[in-house]
């Protein structure tokens, strides 16, 4: 894995915190330009490159190198939430020293995509996606009797931003 | 929301990412027996209808040391939310902010925003600097910063 010249200090690949790549300049412009509007053109790729001013074989192969270090984990759609199917918010109260067990049995869900520890009475927060409300309804139900414990069903009500990819300046 | 059986295969082929190499629509639609025009077209309806929200780099920011991460619930007087909604959304490191629903007695939160940052303490002072921005004080909040994920991948139907 290259190292760009641009990071301050050699990264521990060991460290526990911190990141694990540094961006070159090149890569951080392509990151923070292309989150949205990937051309809709024969040859996209080759269509950033020229907007850049770099080659379509560089822009692939960057891409593909962020990709195999987990720095993206796709190029392609980002779904509005709750326009195919159904989705929501979960959040159940994990006795301590239950966490781990009990997150595992919600990982074996299929319909279960994200799931976190939170420092909070809520410590574990998962986002469920179905293909119908039935089948989450369900979902939720058969959760709930498996682990025992009652879930805060969260669903969307409204979305106030707009998704534009994540500015890497924050 | 109705798709047909040709966007719901079109959504099943593009859903895990295009392929990177120079054509990736004609590749995939030479997996769906379709030709590379009709998969540019459809994917522009799915954007036009809203079902697409965004085309582009998925980042895994974590990976690039955004490591702390708070979603802040906030407990907004109703007739106050959507302009609260809307100033907290409309900030560039909000990732998201959501209107979901108070589940009292335990969780009286109904408005959900999302901040990442490199670490703690940044995210503890951009909190601060939106509560003075946008006249939050009055307004509880609770900070929930995440721990360690369990899993996490692109949503996926069907």
């Amino acid at each position: 894995m290259a190292i760009s010249a641009h990071c301050r200090q050699p990264l521990d690949p060991s460290a526990q915190s911190g990141p694990k790549y540094c961006l070159n300049n090149l890569e951080r412009r392509l990151l923070n330009l292309y989150q949205r509007g990937l051309p809709l053109t024969p040859t996209p790729f080759a269509d950033i490159a020229r907007q850049l001013g770099a080659s379509e074989a560089l822009v692939l192969q960057i891409l593909g190198r962020l990709q195999e270090a987990g720095i993206i984990s796709r190029i392609g759609p980002v779904f509005k939430p709750q326009r195919i199917g159904a989705c929501t918010l979960a959040a159940m109260q994990v006795p301590a020293g239950e966490l781990e067990r009990v997150a595992a049995m919600i990982n074996r869900y299929p319909e279960v995509n994200h799931n976190y520890e939170r420092e909070d009475e809520f410590n574990l927060w998962f986002v469920v996606t179905a293909p119908s409300q039935a089948h989450l309804d369900d979902t939720l139900g058969r959760m709930e009797r498996e682990t025992g414990l009652p879930i805060l069903n969260l669903p969307l009500i409204e979305q106030f931003h707009i998704d534009l990819g994540f500015p890497l300046w924050c | 929301m109705v798709l047909n059986e040709s966007d719901r295969r079109l959504v099943a082929a593009i859903q895990g990412g295009l392929p990177l190499c120079s054509h990736p629509y004609a590749a995939i639609a030479e997996r769906l027996s379709m030709d590379e025009q009709a998969v540019i077209q459809a994917i522009a309806r799915l954007q036009e209808r809203g079902i697409i929200k965004r085309m582009g780099i998925v980042v895994r920011h974590h990976e690039l040391g955004y490591t702390a991460n708070a979603m802040v619930v906030w407990d907004v007087p109703d007739e106050r939310l959507e302009q609260v909604g809307k100033a907290l959304g409309g900030e560039s490191c909000v990732t998201l902010c959501y209107q979901r629903p108070r589940r009292l007695p335990k969780w009286p939160y109904n408005l959900f925003s999302m901040i990442h940052g490199k670490d703690r303490q940044r995210v503890l002072n951009y909190i601060d600097s939106l509560i003075e921005a946008h006249a939050l004080d009055e307004i509880p909040h609770r900070i929930l910063f995440s721990g360690r994920r369990f899993k996490q991948r692109g949503a996926r139907y069907q």
